[in-house]
């Protein structure tokens, strides 16, 4: 019989997959994890590719955050928008940023696309779309510019205007309706803000800002909040409580001084130490 | 083989109510956005109704049995119009949508009621129910998507829960109107930032007493006047923009 292992091997840990398969037959509720229900697009251009996002990130019906990034690094002229499951998106394209650096490292040659690509595919598939992360791909190398989509169960798709998430058909209508061969860089900047903006407005899964990464052969520019159309006004009152508003119990409850208080007193004339 | 078929009429339309009585009036409010799942079947569809001079009807959950339901409402207050030359009476109506509901026990209207408006002494009430008729007389509720997030700070803001006034003071039982106005705004702004449901359109209902002045409602822009009796009740209706994200 073989000894129980020290080591903990690589990849996903499921040693609590049969407790709670159990647990969830007995009707105990699992939780939910955060999903980004969201817009994501890509679209190809003159000189390269723009990426855009929204930012919201939802746990069922409640918004968790209202300024996630969703456009993910991968190196320095590829980038990934995630949707879907947000640790999976985050975990997926952190591990392949990585993996990309060392192949780059021990080949000496600029990342290729195709090449975050295939990793990303190769590894959703292996996971049969348990790890439920739904990417838009986009970069520029020697070959030129790619832009990709990849499904969570590891299929993928090469086209020059791409969208995904919860708002992909919000977003994709504009492209359907607007997109055209060989756009400016500020057209299609446009072009990008205006789906997702489709997808902010049209789908509640969607909403605040509008993310934007320009991607060309030797720059790559990310904006942050490219658009903000959801800031929040003024609120009627303020809803400062008074000191002493909370009951406090003197009888039972004590606040401690947890900060000590101490001097030194030197009982020697102080002679400077030797630090040569 | 055994065959099942299944077929569900019920959905489920999103959006948020709210209401809160004060000594002397009454105000009630709803987001106007209708959605389905992830969509927006339209921005706005009103979740507020006046009923008579003195009564306003929120109702929200499933919007077509919401509608039936008030539809339904409105008719029999008219009847009661016809039959007695007079309008129903607060606590009557109240009674009415109590029966309304639990004639209907084993398929139910899939909604939630809440009733605002002014009672026969004058006073400002509120009623809620829930979807199979039990209901009960309140200064405040909120029903609907963003209930969880807006009811604990009413029993905050209201009925001062979880606070201590100062010493030899007291809370007050009933709030100012204009005071009561600006919680109720920031009660839906604030659900429109975290619930994906609520947002688009504000509508507030406000029913004033004989005798009430409405300087609360003097720094409030766009309150438009909607009905007057001869005895002095009026009804006003505030519209704000929600955020549409």
């Amino acid at each position: 019989m073989a000894t129980a292992s020290v080591y903990k091997g690589s990849g996903f840990d499921f040693s609590n997959h049969v407790r709670n398969e159990f647990l969830g037959s007995r009707g105990v509720k699992l939780p939910k994890a955060t999903s980004t229900g969201t817009t994501i697009v890509g679209c190809l251009f003159k000189d390269g590719i723009v990426l855009g996002a929204d930012t919201r990130a939802t746990e069922g019906p409640i918004v968790a955050d209202k300024n996630c990034e969703k456009i993910h690094f991968i190196s320095e002229s590829i980038r990934c928008c995630g949707a879907g499951t947000a640790a999976d998106t985050e975990f997926t394209t952190a591990m392949i940023s990585s993996s990309i650096e060392l192949h780059a490292l021990s080949t000496g040659r600029k990342p290729r696309v195709v090449t975050a690509m295939t990793m990303l595919k190769q590894y959703l598939f292996r996971y049969q779309g348990h790890v439920g992360a739904a990417l838009v791909l986009g970069g520029v190398d020697s070959t030129g510019a790619h832009l990709f989509t990849v499904a969570p169960h590891g299929s993928t798709d090469k086209l020059p205007y791409v969208t995904m998430g919860s708002g992909s058909l919000a977003a994709m209508a504009v492209f359907e309706s607007q997109w055209r061969p060989n756009l400016e860089r500020d057209e299609a900047t446009k072009l990008v803000a205006a789906a997702i903006s489709a997808g902010i407005f049209n789908d509640l899964g969607s909403g605040s800002n509008v993310d934007v990464c320009v991607i060309t052969k030797d720059k790559t520019d990310m904006i942050r909040g490219f658009e903000l159309p959801n800031e929040r006004g003024r609120k009627e009152r303020k809803y400062t409580f008074e000191r002493g508003t909370t009951d406090f119990h003197v009888n039972s409850e004590r606040i401690r001084r947890l900060v000590a208080e101490e001097s030194i007193t030197p009982f020697e004339s102080p002679e400077a130490m030797d630090t040569t | 083989m055994p065959q099942q078929r299944q077929f569900n009429p019920y959905s489920e339309n999103g959006g948020t109510i709210l209401a809160i009585a004060g000594a002397d009036f009454a105000v009630v409010a709803g987001d106007t956005r209708q959605s389905e799942g992830y969509s927006i079947q339209t921005r706005y569809a009103p979740k507020v109704f006046r009923l008579t001079d003195k009564a306003v009807l929120a109702v929200n959950g499933f919007a077509a049995d919401g509608n039936i339901l008030v539809k339904t409402v409105k008719q029999r207050l008219e009847w009661y119009r016809h039959a007695h030359a007079k309008d129903m009476p607060l606590r009557a109506i109240a009674r009415l949508i109590q029966t309304i509901l639990y004639a209907k026990r084993f398929f139910p209207y899939y909604v939630y009621n809440i009733l605002g408006g002014i009672e026969e002494d004058g006073t400002g009430a509120v009623y809620s129910f829930d979807p199979v008729g039990s209901y009960e007389r309140e200064a405040c509720r909120a029903a609907g998507a963003a209930q969880a997030l807006v009811q604990p700070f009413l029993d905050n803001q209201i009925y001062f829960k979880n606070q201590k006034p100062k010493p030899g003071q007291s809370h007050p039982t009933h709030l100012p109107l204009d005071h009561v106005l600006s919680l109720v705004i920031d009660s839906f702004t604030s659900a429109t930032e975290r619930h994906i449901e609520v947002g688009d359109g504000l509508e507030i209902y406000v029913v004033l007493a004989r005798g009430h002045s409405a300087q609360g409602l003097s720094n409030i822009p766009g309150a438009q006047e909607i009905s007057q009796t001869d005895e002095g009740e009026r009804v006003f209706v505030v519209r704000r923009d929600l955020k549409k994200d």
